[in-house]
Parts: C-alpha cells; sequence; structure tokens
C-alpha cells in the first residue's frame, strides 16, 4: 500500500458528496484542495467538512496514527495542477460534468487518476469528454463516506488497468474497500436503489402507506438498516431527481420518472438532511 | 439555544429531565436513563452528532479531543455526567 503523504486529492464540487469525500481524504491524513465555483458555498463546506471530521472522531472510525490532512479551498480550477488523484462530484447533469470534467483534464498532467462520482452517468459517455479517456473510472462514494466502509468502483470500456489499480489504491489508503464494476448507466447500486426510493414515493403520493410505515416495513421485514424514503432524505431529493432523470432517458423505464411527489418536495426546497426537511422533519441541520 | 436557565442550579437530576425531554421531542420514543441509545436502535450514528450539537448549544460547553467519543452518549446519565463536569471545568475555568 502506498503512503498517505503520497497522495494529493482535488476534489471539485463542494455539496454533499464533495464535503464528505473531503472529510473522509483529511481523516485518514490525505491533503485536499476543494474547488468550487462559489466562495459562499466553500465557505460552508469548510464548516461542514469540520462537522462530518467530528461526527467521525465521535464515531471512531478514523485511523489514530495519521495526523489530519490540511484543508484548502479554491474558486480556480488550475489549483488542481499538483494533485494525484482528482475527484469530480458536482451535479449530476450532463451538460455541468461535461464542462467541469472536460476542463479538469486539461489541467492536470496526465497519469493524473480522474475520478468521477457520477452516479448514473455511464463512464464511457463522459469519457468522451476528456482529453485522455483512459484515465478515467468511476468510484462511486456512499453518504457519510466516512462511515462506510465499501465503494462501487466502475471500470469503464476504456479505462486504463493501471488507472484502475491506482483509484482501488487510493482508496485502499482511505481504509475503504472496493468491488468493481463494468459501466452501465445507474450502474449496480442506484439501478437497484434509485427506482426502490422512486416507488416508495410513489406509495405515499398514492396514500397507500405513510413514510413512516413506507421506511418501517423495509426495514423491519427486509432488513434494510435505513429506509427508503430516509435514504433519499440523505442523498438530497433533487440530486435524487437528476439521477432519476439520467437513468429515465437512458433506460426508458418508467419507475425511473421522478414521481409527482417528488417533484413537489423539490419545488418546495425540502429537498432532505441538508435543508433540515425532506420526507422526514430534521430539526436543526446538524451534519 | 439555551434550554437551562442560566439561575437555576445544574443537578445530574435536572439534566437528565432535560435531555429526557430533547429525546423524546425528537425520535418520539420513551427512552429509560440507562438505556443504550445506540445498541437498542433508537437512534442512529447520524443522530449522535445532532446530540453533540444540542448538549454544546444548550449547555455552552466545548465537546472535544477525548470526550468526543460515542461511550459519552449512549446513556442519558452518561451526557448528563459529560455535561456536569465540562461545566464544572469551565467554572473552574473561569474563576481562575
Amino acid at each position: 500500500m502506498t503512503a498517505f503523504e503520497d497522495h494529493r486529492l482535488a476534489i471539485i464540487g463542494a455539496g454533499v458528496m464533495g464535503t464528505n469525500i473531503s472529510a473522509l481524504a483529511l481523516g485518514h491524513g490525505v491533503s485536499v484542495v476543494l474547488v468550487d465555483v462559489d466562495e459562499t458555498v466553500l465557505e460552508t463546506a469548510r464548516q461542514t467538512i469540520k462537522q462530518k471530521l467530528r461526527h467521525a472522531q465521535l464515531m471512531g472510525v478514523l485511523p489514530a496514527d495519521r495526523p489530519q490532512g490540511t484543508l484548502t479551498t479554491s474558486v480556480s480550477l488550475d489549483d488542481i495542477a499538483d494533485a494525484t488523484t482528482v475527484v469530480e462530484a458536482v451535479t449530476e447533469v450532463d451538460k455541468v460534468k461535461q464542462e467541469v470534467l472536460s476542463a479538469a483534464s486539461r489541467v492536470v498532467s496526465p497519469g493524473t487518476t480522474l475520478i468521477s462520482n457520477t452516479s448514473c452517468i455511464p463512464i464511457n459517455e463522459m469519457a468522451d469528454w476528456i482529453v485522455r479517456p483512459e484515465d478515467l473510472v468511476g468510484v462511486h462514494f456512499m453518504n457519510p463516506s466516512y462511515m462506510i466502509k465499501m465503494v462501487e468502483v466502475i471500470r469503464g470500456p476504456r479505462t486504463e488497468p493501471a488507472v484502475l489499480e491506482q483509484a482501488v489504491e487510493l482508496l485502499t489508503v482511505l481504509g475503504r474497500e472496493s468491488l468493481v464494476i463494468d459501466d452501465s448507466a445507474g450502474f449496480v447500486i442506484n439501478r437497484l436503489l434509485h427506482p426502490l426510493i422512486n416507488t416508495a414515493a410513489m406509495l405515499v403520493q398514492e396514500g397507500v402507506a405513510s413514510v413512516e410505515v413506507v421506511d418501517g416495513l423495509l426495514e423491519g421485514c427486509l432488513g434494510h438498516s435505513t429506509g427508503p424514503l430516509r435514504t433519499g432524505d440523505l442523498i438530497g431529493l433533487e440530486n435524487l431527481v437528476d439521477s432519476l432523470n439520467v437513468l429515465y432517458e437512458r433506460r426508458g423505464d418508467e419507475s425511473c420518472r421522478p414521481c409527482d411527489l417528488l417533484l413537489e418536495k423539490v419545488r418546495d426546497g425540502h429537498l432532505g438532511r441538508k435543508t433540515g426537511r425532506g420526507f422526514y422533519d430534521y430539526g436543526k441541520v446538524a451534519s | 439555544m439555551t434550554v437551562h436557565g442560566d439561575n437555576t442550579p445544574l443537578t445530574a437530576e435536572t439534566l437528565q429531565k432535560e435531555i429526557l425531554g430533547f429525546l423524546t421531542e425528537r425520535i418520539k420514543t420513551d427512552v429509560e436513563l440507562d438505556q443504550d441509545l445506540f445498541a437498542s436502535g433508537v437512534v442512529s450514528s447520524m443522530f449522535a452528532m445532532q446530540l453533540v450539537v444540542h448538549l454544546e448549544e444548550a449547555y455552552d460547553i466545548a465537546i472535544v479531543g477525548a470526550d468526543l467519543k460515542l461511550d459519552n452518549f449512549r446513556t442519558v446519565v452518561g451526557m448528563s455526567s459529560l455535561v456536569l463536569r465540562l461545566k464544572g471545568d469551565t467554572e473552574a475555568a473561569g474563576n481562575a
């Protein structure tokens, strides 16, 4: 295993997953340059990351023998130039990802691993947008990234084996376990999970069962540790809708067409945990 | 937010009552004073951080370093002991 000091991570996008992955890396001694277009977002992100690191310490999931990495935030993509690995964690919208990945691939040197934390867009589609398609690999981090050990790693048809190896190596340094799969819209987890959450919301919309009962059945009868609607709140309902749209456009599966209740919550700004309210009310947002 | 009046003496009993009140309101379940909230599954690991932030804000304390560990938040009794100890430390520092 490479030493944690050998890695310099650049993360693009300071939202839910960007801050999660930053906290995971910093807590494992890896320094991070976090880039976003908005200084206000970065200011909030610094506080969020601090809280996530406290949460990770509270839960005892960080190695005790490593000093915390250094966090640098920036609104300039040029600051990713020295990174050994770049993680793209921006909104799940083709145009946004294309713009960011294309620009990032022009800034870094050949041999820099490019990771997309895409939820649903196939790696091979995104590989068309970058200078060296073979440098791109998908890594689907979970939320909270520092609590969940397993990650879904996606090998695109053009991903260089050495790039895949480097990504898995980094994940090992970050204390994660990788399960590698081939490319497909939604990959394994979200192709299964997103229609499930959408259908759970439809059941509530139709009045078949309440939010608590739908989650209670999946938790109590099927042993899910977190029910689908609470999971949706954790993902962020606007992100969920974006991902469902990606799946629906590519697969035409009706269970992936975002239901009215989901769209209504997004319209009303009830996006889940991060806004304090989604399917559930969280009171003051704490982590 | 401060839920505890400044003039009322802070005792283990009042603290436990206040923490129980917060828990009942947030998780809609009655819990025992010595019940392990995490082992019994009544609260999640995500809620643990909300407990930390609530105690810090309600009692004007900072829970840091070695104190920031899950064992301190497992039971209502454990949380009230932590708050009393940290309040005592704060007052001692303030009187120094």
